[in-house]
């Protein structure tokens, strides 16, 4: 049964970020939430390792979390899939367990 | 209690101690837990595995050298501390720079069993992939 890992924290001032990266398994889903989702961001050095991971995991960030950091809808990363609140409450219910990476 | 099914934990420790207040905050938990008789289980990884580094003495920042109550942990039936290996390595670290810490094994006429299990990162993410919940600090 596939985890929910969630990211709360930027890749380039901490490692939870990569070390989640380092700890999924295929058919789990990654979602960026808080200082998290600015590791979606277009052209950002971190935007490959995600590039990477979207091959074997879902990637989604908050909306409303990147908006408040000015991350435009088109400034994000392909591959990442924008959800609301609402998005989170389905990822938790979609999956058997979810691992907070802080 | 009796009636609710026995859920595994798995306690995912990814912070120095001192510096923060999560490593003191997940013993603090696991304590918990372990009274509620469920099984559980904990993961040392990242600066998590500076946790178990033997010699700590907080006394000169006055801290609680909270380190010992990790060689407690047993009887609480607390009895498998996974490290993960890149983490120590990563770190400059081996298994010989971590506290002993035993439990009694009743099956085995109660010898004193090490509960330290150095794990690589692969079999560490499979461990998370088996637990019913996972709580992070």
């Amino acid at each position: 049964m596939s985890t929910l890992h969630t990211v709360n924290k930027s890749p380039y001032e901490r490692v939870a970020f990569a070390s989640c990266l380092a700890h999924v398994a295929p058919g789990d889903a990654l979602l960026m939430i808080e200082d998290g989702v600015l590791g979606a961001r277009r052209g950002g050095a971190f935007a490959k390792r995600l590039a990477e991971a979207d091959r074997r995991v879902a990637i989604y960030a908050i909306g409303p979390d990147l908006e408040a950091r000015g991350v435009k809808r088109e400034d994000v990363a392909e591959g990442v899939e924008i959800v609301g609140y609402d998005g989170f409450v389905d990822l938790v219910a979609r999956h058997a367990r979810v691992c907070a990476w802080l | 209690m009796s009636e609710n099914p026995k859920k595994t934990f798995l306690y995912l420790n990814r912070k120095a101690p001192y510096g923060t207040i999560y490593a003191l905050e997940s013993l603090e938990v696991v304590l918990i837990g372990a009274a509620f008789e469920q099984d559980v289980a904990l993961a040392f990884l990242d600066d998590g595995v500076f946790q178990l580094a033997e010699g700590q003495n907080a006394a000169g920042i006055g801290m609680k050298t909270f380190a010992k109550t990790y060689r407690a942990l047993g009887d609480f039936e607390v009895r498998r501390l996974y490290v993960e290996r890149e983490s120590l390595t990563e770190r400059g670290l081996s298994i010989e720079d971590l506290m002993p810490i035993v439990h009694e094994d009743e099956n085995e006429d109660y010898a004193q069993m090490p509960s330290i299990r150095v794990v690589d990162r692969a079999e560490l993410a499979r461990l998370i992939g088996a637990s019913d919940v996972v709580l992070s600090f």
